[in-house]
């Protein structure tokens, strides 16, 4: 006799409503039952990738308000859940970002240049994503998740222990997609950690308008995922609970959807005008939270790293911003041909004349 | 024709360790339509699998998984089950290639048993191409005959581009003698189904039969039409049915959607851009009515028949009233 109903997996535990802390906002250590902060060079690794992240959000928010990026989409105040979900992959492990997270490609290697290429217009993605491990910059919401899931897939079947993380926000977690893509991940078991990155402000939508449930990380229960909330201001905690996260899913334990608490301190893009919908004192809230001071008086305090060393990371940013600004000076000669070169395999017979067209009008001015 | 597809999944999946197919009920069950019959108790699960009953879920995973290197095969059970996958397609399979200059390439298909006339109930007749021929990136074909749905589903599983494989589910029971595996002429040119002198109808995918159903009637009345496939309706081979519009100067296209804003209306436009001087007379579509699909009951009075058909044909003859018309 058949039955139909096999399903025997452990019941997950639900998510704890308190974020994991590691360290505090005074950049204290904060003791915690489960989870321990990383070795002292990782905390050190951690804090570079977010000063040179920082600078790098100032940097293209300078070039947005000069006109030279045609948007940017800021993700001040959001570094220690970027750079601490990032910094948890391994080298072989793929990254899925959303339009917000170009901080965390920066920080995944891809070039920074190429990084802006999207917002920059000069084409939908400015890299290779094979090279980077890093799937095109997503601007639909959460749709970009369940191709993590295909991937990771697929690599588990060529015999490849291959990871991924998506970054979502709070917002995309009401798509119909995030809920597909959760479903699909934990039916066939694949190694993906959906990184929820809860700012606060799906545009000017707050997130007690966009979902019932306790917290994000509790819609992991009803797929059979666990959940994790993680203090998303506090880059040790983040990137010991992804860490964690992606091993368990290695290891079988299916993927996880991890909600970090953070703030999106500077608009939704250079064009929103957040004074409409929130108070200052929300962000003056958030600002005292923020993710770089605090991981740089742990560091102080701990002798990790002294004036020399922070001069150093506040010099890799800066080379980094600069090398940006230098190589945006030019504007690049895009080719108009390009345009019909990579729609299919071979160029179409109808797509051929409208290319001898195009030149044709060209050759006209 | 349904066990052309068949066999067409079978010796692809075969052939390539990287094709996979996968959906709802195309596992043990064989699919609803037993298209992929045999393929789990063949190949086993790792090859052909249920899936959760998700279409976008579906459709996004296997471009995750082409871009890892495998070849998926899926399939939406009813056009109109497919809508809720159409932001993956639009957005992403489309368009991954472009976006990326050709770094990552999506070779995936996407099986979608389309049209009417099995007395289905709501949702499960439409024809949905003009959706998916809108969206450059996409290859979207449809087979006429059981030969070319066995070869036009094997090419669609070779080719670097992602394909909408849309096959007309009221011709599944098709029966055409084949010796497979055959090769029938490369999917994105069309083909004379039978040639003629007098007038050209243009038909793909279900229509294919009824335009040639059509043209055997004309006959016995002394007309000498020429029947053209399309095939592979995006990109289009506008030259091959140019060139026989050309021969015989008058042009009906036939499909089973709605005429409105329908593929009829491409090929009109561009076969009067390309045969003005050689048309003798408008070219006229012919299709479904502009209505939602109907109930099973009434589906006869939409979708186009040999009458609907010939009754075109006789409007194409009536030059003294076109000219009559003229101020």
């Amino acid at each position: 006799m058949k039955y139909t109903d096999e399903r025997s997996r452990p019941v997950p535990p639900l998510p704890s409503q308190e974020p994991v802390r590691l360290v505090d906002r005074h950049g204290r250590r904060h003791e915690h039952s489960s989870f321990t902060a990383p070795d002292p060079a990782v905390l050190a690794e951690l804090h570079r990738a977010m000063v040179i992240g920082r600078r790098f959000n100032q940097q293209a928010s300078t070039l947005a308000r000069q006109g030279r990026l045609a948007v940017y989409p800021s993700s001040m105040g959001q570094e220690a859940s970027q750079v601490g979900g990032v910094l948890a992959l391994s080298e072989r492990d793929w990254l899925f970002p959303s339009y917000r997270d170009s901080v965390a490609m920066v920080t995944h290697g891809v070039d920074p240049v190429e990084t802006l290429t999207l917002f920059r217009g000069d084409w939908h993605s400015g890299y290779n994503p094979h090279r980077y491990r890093c799937a095109p910059q997503c601007t639909p919401l959460a749709t970009n998740a369940s191709h993590a899931v295909g991937l990771t897939y697929a690599a588990r079947r060529k015999g490849r222990d291959v990871a991924a993380l998506v970054l979502m926000g709070d917002g995309a977690t009401s798509e119909g997609d995030a809920h597909e893509a959760y479903n699909f991940a934990a039916v066939w078991n694949t190694p993906v950690v959906f990184l929820i990155q809860n700012n606060h402000w799906a545009i000017s939508v707050p997130v007690h308008r966009q979902s019932a449930a306790p917290t994000l990380a509790h819609k992991a229960v009803g797929y059979g995922m666990r959940g994790y909330n993680v203090d998303g201001n506090d880059a040790a905690a983040v990137h010991a609970v992804v860490k964690h996260a992606l091993a368990e899913a290695r290891d079988g334990g299916g993927p996880a959807i991890v909600e970090a608490l953070t703030y999106r301190i500077d608009p939704h893009t250079n064009s929103d005008a957040p004074q409409r919908y929130r108070d200052a004192a929300e962000v003056e809230y958030w600002a005292e939270r923020d993710p770089l001071a605090r991981m740089e008086a742990l560091l102080r305090n701990e002798q990790v790293v002294d004036d020399g060393l922070l001069e150093i990371y506040e010099r890799d940013g800066e080379k980094v911003a600069t090398a940006v600004r230098e190589r945006m000076a030019g504007e690049d000669k895009l080719d108009p041909g390009s345009l019909f070169t990579d729609v299919y395999a071979a160029v179409p017979p109808a797509l051929e004349q409208q290319r001898r067209g195009l030149a044709e009008e060209l050759k006209g001015v | 024709m349904g066990a052309a597809l068949n066999r067409a999944l079978h010796d692809a999946v075969a052939e390539d360790p990287d094709v996979v197919v996968y959906g709802e009920d195309v596992g043990p069950l064989g699919g609803v339509f037993r298209v992929t019959d045999g393929l789990t108790s063949t190949f086993g699960e790792e090859r052909c699998f249920d899936s959760p009953l998700a279409e976008s879920g579906i459709v996004g995973t296997a471009i995750g998984m082409a871009m890892y290197g495998l070849r998926p095969v899926v399939e939406m059970q009813f056009d109109a089950f497919a809508y809720p996958a159409f932001e993956q397609v639009v957005s992403h399979l489309a368009k991954m290639r472009n976006r990326t200059r050709g770094a990552v390439t999506l070779p995936v298909v996407i099986r979608v048993p389309y049209g009417g006339g099995i007395g289905g109930v709501e949702h499960h007749s439409d024809s949905s191409e003009a959706y998916y021929t809108h969206t450059p990136g996409l290859r979207v074909v449809t087979p006429g005959t059981p030969a070319d749905a066995y070869s036009m589903l094997r090419e669609a599983i070779a080719v670097d581009d992602p394909v909408v494989f849309l096959e007309p589910k009221r011709r599944y029971w098709s029966r055409q003698a084949v010796n497979l595996p055959v090769r029938t002429e490369p999917m994105e040119r069309s083909v004379v189904r039978r040639p003629g002198t007098d007038v050209t109808l243009i038909a793909y995918g279900p229509m294919v039969e009824t335009a040639l159903e059509a043209a055997e009637q004309a006959a016995s009345e002394g007309r000498d039409i020429e029947v053209v496939d399309l095939r592979q309706l995006a990109p289009f081979d506008d030259a091959a049915v140019a060139a026989s519009v050309r021969r015989t100067g008058r042009a009906v296209v036939v499909h089973e959607a709605s005429v409105f804003g329908g593929y009829g209306a491409e090929v009109a436009a561009r076969l009067t851009e390309q045969c003005f001087h050689y048309l003798e007379a408008p070219v006229l579509r012919v299709g479904g009515l502009d209505i939602p699909y109907p109930p099973p009951k009434l589906e006869e009075h939409h979708l186009p028949g040999v009458d609907r058909i010939l009754a075109a044909v006789d409007r194409l003859q009536w030059e003294s009233e076109w000219v009559e018309g003229r101020e």
